[in-house]
């Protein structure tokens, strides 16, 4: 194998080359390096990149290989979204407020890769607090998707899941509130997992809407993601919302015993029944996604799933309650940054007052402001009853629309995204038509569940992505599905000519 | 239901972001767009509907959620770590601008 097809190799793939000693993680490092210096300037999936620190982690992880003890994730390359904290190395969250902040921790998630011996080859673009549908929001710039520069990676891990369609990487963490794993994941054709709110710890995740954060895996193809899910998971004392869960192994099986792993059963024999919810078909949906979903759920149904209409009549409220939830969560979240202790400090005025307005007015890009703006208004007094608690009650009724319908079907199919990677500039001024890019994505965030988006097809050379949503800690479902659609099809291996 | 300009700067205070003229405009126009299309959840019949404040329910729904723990002290970041980041400090203090005026 030439060095330079070494950054498209799967983490599966390259986890083997390593065990069996036959490229090096300094190897392997520097060959994503070097494809990192080939292209970063048409892609922009980076904001900081830490060559130094992935060539030492590299060197550590071949000795620790050459000791014997080679673990999935051990001298891979990986991409850590700019919003989960790294010792030492900026984050940023897309946001000049932060532009010069270093954690003085490492987020749980970004520790446990670090203690497996993950290489880290940097910081990923998102839009700014990981606010946004396309990466536009990025306080730096914007990233480009790989199947066409001119059009937008999603978001708001868009870096992460450009970094990994352009073979910079060989896996990415991101972190998912409405959207930002999944939908990005879709618009670059790459594998998206969002797991259950509470299954990975958010110590040190940089903190948007509390109750809808989670962090997740853009990798190339669903066994990957299923090897750095094994590998995050676990209860975490740092995090009160964190699951009390032991952590799982969601790999395949060892091939003596392949039916008793979720992963190892060919096809999906022994029957899972599926369900396809009539709202998440939305008017304006573009045709060749429609067609793209529609096939893979025939050939889902050729591999042995039951597919049956279903009806979620809550959907059409998801977007004003996920936009009432978000933004009030957001405000509260985000009044920790007023020059005091970190971050940006506008310091050229004697009044207190001024210098916290003015830290925040220079401080946040205009999206932020606009949700921190929104949140607020939905607090206030007079109008928190209106706001706040009406969408907080239509949360119930979504999540128990959700629980009904997992009686009935095991898991529910839909697209990702309403349309594929739309143009760069195409609808950043217009914050209502960005919001609804998430209209298949976010109803899940308000339910806390499970859901993986997977290539599915194309439209018009542009990837679609298929969402499988499932009920809470479904994730070993959801993996089997989405690895035996994988298996029947050859979308996953599609990489954009750059 | 339109916010006015009046509005807007309440909300700004409330929020401490500074905007300028052009953001005020900008916002109160982008904001109203926005919460008219809240209105639609006024169709929704919440009744007795209790509300929903954690995405996986506290102690209800997803097994190991939402649990207690004893109340013991642990590591925690040195006054150093804490101080690293700061703007402007004083020995192991942040420095801040006047909070009472004379």
């Amino acid at each position: 194998m030439n060095v330079e097809e070494l950054p498209g190799l799967t983490l599966d793939q390259a986890h083997q080359r390593l065990a069996a000693r036959e490229i090096s993680s300094v190897e392997l490092t520097q060959a994503c390096l070097e494809r990192i210096g080939q292209v970063e300037d048409r892609v922009k999936s980076f904001i900081t990149v830490t060559r130094d620190i992935a060539l030492e982690q590299a060197r550590r992880a071949d000795q620790r290989i050459a000791s014997g003890d080679c673990q999935p994730l051990t001298g891979v390359p990986v991409q850590i979204k700019d919003i989960i904290s790294t010792k030492g190395v900026p984050t940023t969250c897309g946001s000049r407020m932060l532009e010069n902040y270093r954690p003085v921790y490492n987020a749980t998630a970004a520790e446990k890769l670090f203690q497996q011996g993950a290489v880290m080859l940097g910081k990923g673009n998102m839009d700014e607090f990981a606010m946004g549908s396309s990466t536009e929001n990025s306080a730096f710039f914007p990233t480009h998707n790989p199947w066409d520069l001119s059009r937008v990676p999603g978001g708001s891990s868009g870096g992460a899941a450009a970094s990994v369609a352009a073979s910079e990487t060989i896996y990415a963490l991101g972190s998912d509130t409405g959207g930002s794993v999944r939908q990005p994941a879709s618009l670059c054709g790459v594998v998206g997992l969002k797991p259950t709110y509470g299954l990975v710890s958010r110590y040190g995740l940089v903190a948007f809407a509390s109750s809808l954060d989670q962090i997740g895996v853009l990798a190339k193809d669903v066994t990957d993601c299923a090897l750095v899910l094994s590998a995050i998971t676990g209860h975490d004392p740092r995090d009160a919302t964190s699951l009390v869960q032991e952590p799982k192994d969601y790999r395949l099986a060892p091939s003596e015993n392949p039916s008793s792993s979720p992963l190892g059963k060919r096809g999906l024999q022994g029957g899972i029944r599926l369900g396809v919810p009539e709202e998440y078909f939305v008017d304006g949906m573009e045709l060749g996604v429609r067609d793209a979903v529609n096939a893979a759920i025939q050939t889902l149904e050729g591999l042995g799933a039951s597919v049956e209409p279903v009806s979620l009549p809550t959907t059409k409220y998801a977007l004003a309650c996920y936009y009432i939830i978000a933004p009030s969560e957001c405000s509260a979240n985000l009044s920790r940054y007023d020059g005091v202790k970190f971050g940006y400090s506008f310091q050229d005025t004697s009044n207190m007052w001024e210098a916290m307005e003015k830290t925040r007015q220079f401080g946040f890009g205009p999206e932020v402001k606009r949700r921190i703006m929104l949140g607020t208004y939905a607090l206030s007094a007079g109008y928190y009853d209106a706001y706040y608690l009406k969408a907080q009650q239509v949360r119930t009724l979504i999540r128990q629309d959700f629980a009904k319908i997992f009686q009935q079907v095991d898991a529910l199919v839909t697209p990702t995204s309403p349309v594929a990677a739309f143009p760069l500039g195409d609808k950043i001024e217009d914050p209502v038509q960005m919001y609804l890019i998430d209209v298949c994505t976010l109803p899940i965030n308000i339910a806390g569940l499970p859901s993986i988006s997977i290539p599915c097809g194309f439209s018009e050379g542009l990837p679609v992505g298929m969402q499988l949503i499932g009920p809470h800690l479904s994730e070993e479902t959801l993996l089997r599905v989405a690895h035996a659609y994988e298996q029947a099809t050859q979308w996953h291996e599609a990489r954009p000519v750059l | 239901m339109p916010l006015d300009r009046n509005d807007v700067e309440h909300i700004a205070t409330l929020a401490r972001i500074g905007l300028t003229q052009e953001e005020l405009e900008r916002f109160q126009e982008q904001l109203s767009h926005i919460l008219e299309q809240f209105q639609i959840l006024n169709e929704v019949d919440t009744t007795g509907v209790s509300a929903t404040g954690h995405a996986a329910g506290i102690g209800e729904e997803v097994e190991g959620s939402g649990v207690m723990r004893e109340d013991v002290s642990g590591d925690s970041a040195t006054p150093e770590d804490v101080l690293s980041n700061a703007p402007r400090r004083e020995g192991e203090f942040f420095r801040v601008k006047a909070v009472l005026e004379e």
